[in-house]
């Protein structure tokens, strides 16, 4: 594996994250329990499509394919993307969003906080700005969990079965592979073993202050990396490209 | 006896400066006296606009997840976002008229509030996302902009501030229009298709002929309404045939005609039985959108229970 190899492969995990994020958060316009509600999760949907596009559009450029932010995002197959599983899994209740969005905004705003530093200057800059947008995606999920966790007896039943269920997934986000390794040497890519403890710190805090409990469970899903995927993805860019493979000449 | 005279005397002058205020158009403020009918023609109409601007999310949303390009879907995300924003404005300015956003949820829900008609057709191609944001948001700034100057202060302010953004929706709207006329052949024919079915629901958003709804009704004695239906329908029109014009969409009427004298287009009849038929709830989408709407409300009250429950602990403790 090249330099450009591993950089293009790490774009694509990145950017590929984002989408996937950002297709799920838009699955909520109409659908949240409040209206300030609905337009905070297409807030952040949105927020997600356009760091979706900065690291697929660096992608298709390290790569030098000549592939545009929108070929890589619309006519990639399933076993082609490299995004963490915890994001194309079903929103379920809302209980299940705000829990994902726990796991995933803490994930994200301490890597991007760590990326800003990388010697690939596109990179840092790219972090910069999705730094702000992940503090601010942070302190929402926090606000609900405490919310949701110290509510009523209900909605604590559902935030804790949501922490719970989604445990399984969080493991991936810190695995590595050829190319973390090799970008590691170079200080471009983020030391993913230190965001790792400060993460647990963090949920375990977290987690206390919404009257919850830790997850339990040690078993931890893996496969994104090599695109190994759970059936849920296939569905996603089964949507999400339906225009783009449909009319294959088209501009829109 | 005395005292009722009084009342009354208090009363009149009360109005009488409503009415003096009108007369000046001056603006109606939420603590100025106003008519019991002024206030519930308010309410109603103010609620019905915020409704259609959240009933409106749900066409436009069952695009989001495909909108054919990262671009096309942060424009839709953020246009939705708008029109979210807009029904919060509108319905905190009909809060002030003294009623909450829960009663008027609770009227939209057993049919007492109504929404734009438009939103009873579904949005079947991409092109609908064209076309509803060129027709059905440029009909809706022709109305919003005479709105600029209806009497009640905080519906007037509300509108200043959506139409600024509606124009955005509209330029949007055409554009996409503009991409797929200039696109392939299915592309095109998608894109007349979009227009042949949203042409005529657009014109139904002014309502009823002058003939069937006069100007001298109370909308007009208190300046809520400051032009009729067929004046603003004429409008919306006029800008919109040229715009098809350029970019080669027919518009769907076979008796649409430039009328050299009255310098504007004459169009063909419209259906109205169509208008009054999804009206009393017969559109294709009516029964879709309200069983969605309530379904929402219904599956997000664990949340806003939550949500208050977690509010009142904190006010203890504080
Ligand atoms: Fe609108
Ligand atoms: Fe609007
Ligand atoms: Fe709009």
């Amino acid at each position: 594996m090249t330099e450009q190899q591993a950089l293009y492969k790490y774009c694509l995990r990145l950017g590929d994250n984002a989408l996937v994020q950002s297709y799920r958060l838009s699955e909520w316009c109409s659908n949240a329990p409040t209206l300030e509600e609905d337009l905070a999760l297409t807030n952040f949907a949105l927020d997600m499509t356009g760091r979706a596009q900065a690291l697929l559009a660096y992608a298709g450029e390290v790569d030098g394919n000549g592939k545009t932010d929108d070929d890589l995002a619309y006519r990639r197959g399933e076993r082609e993307f490299y995004n963490h599983l915890i994001n194309e899994q079903p929103n379920g209740d809302f209980a299940h969003t705000i829990a994902r969005l726990l796991y995933t905004s803490t994930y994200e705003y301490l890597f991007y906080t760590e990326l800003m530093h990388s010697a690939d200057e596109r990179l840092a800059s790219i972090a910069a700005k999705v730094v702000k947008e992940s503090r601010y995606h942070m302190t929402h999920a926090n606000d609900w969990a405490m919310r949701l966790g110290n509510g009523t007896e209900e909605s604590q039943g559902r935030m804790q079965a949501a922490i719970d269920g989604l445990w399984m997934f969080t493991g991936e986000m810190f695995e590595t592979d050829a190319a973390d390794a090799l970008l590691r040497d170079k200080n471009i890519a983020v030391d993913l073993g230190k965001i790792k403890i400060k993460w647990m710190e963090r949920i375990t805090e977290m987690v206390k202050l919404a009257g919850l409990k830790m997850p339990q469970g040690s078993y931890m899903q893996t496969g994104g990396l090599k695109g190994i995927h759970t059936e849920y993805l296939g569905h996603i860019l089964t949507e999400m490209q339906y225009l783009q493979r449909a009319y294959p000449d088209a501009t829109w | 006896m005395e005292l009722l005279e009084k009342n009354e005397k208090l009363q009149d002058n009360k109005l009488g400066s409503f009415e003096a205020k009108i007369e000046r158009d001056d603006a109606i403020e939420p603590r100025d006296n106003m008519p019991e009918g002024y206030r519930k023609h308010l309410i109603r109409q103010m609620s019905q606009h915020a409704h259609s601007e959240v009933i409106g999310m749900q066409p436009e949303g069952n695009w989001i997840t495909r909108a054919p390009s990262l671009r096309a879907k942060q424009i839709l995300l953020a246009k939705i976002q708008d029109e979210g924003g807009h029904g919060l404005y509108l319905y905190s300015a009909a809060e002030t008229l003294g009623i909450t956003r829960d009663e008027m949820i609770a009227q939209l829900h057993s049919g007492k509030a109504k929404y734009s008609n438009i939103f009873n057709y579904p949005a079947l191609t991409w092109a609908d996302i064209g076309a509803i944001g060129w027709l059905v948001d440029g009909a809706a700034i022709v109305n919003q902009v005479s709105l600029q100057r209806t009497s009640y202060g905080p519906y007037s302010r509300a509108m200043v501030r959506i139409c600024k953004e509606e124009s955005f929706h509209q330029r949007q709207g055409y554009e996409i229009m503009a991409k797929m006329m200039n696109g392939t052949a299915a592309q095109r024919e998608m894109a007349q298709d979009a227009m042949n079915r949203w042409w005529w629901p657009s014109l139904m958003m002014f309502g009823p002929h002058d003939s069937e709804s006069p100007r001298s009704g109370d909308a007009f004695k208190w300046k809520i309404k400051r032009s009729t239906n067929d004046e603003l329908r004429q409008k919306f029109i006029d800008k919109t045939v040229q715009q098809a014009e350029v970019i080669g969409l027919k518009v769907p009427d076979a008796d649409l005609r430039w009328n050299e004298e009255k310098k504007c287009y004459d169009h063909g009849p419209i259906n109205w039985e169509e208008f009054h038929s999804v009206i009393n709830g017969n559109g294709p989408c009516n029964n879709q959108r309200m069983a969605h709407h309530k379904k929402v409300h219904a599956e997000g009250a664990w949340v806003r229970e939550a949500a208050e429950a977690y509010r009142l602990k904190e006010e203890k403790l504080n």
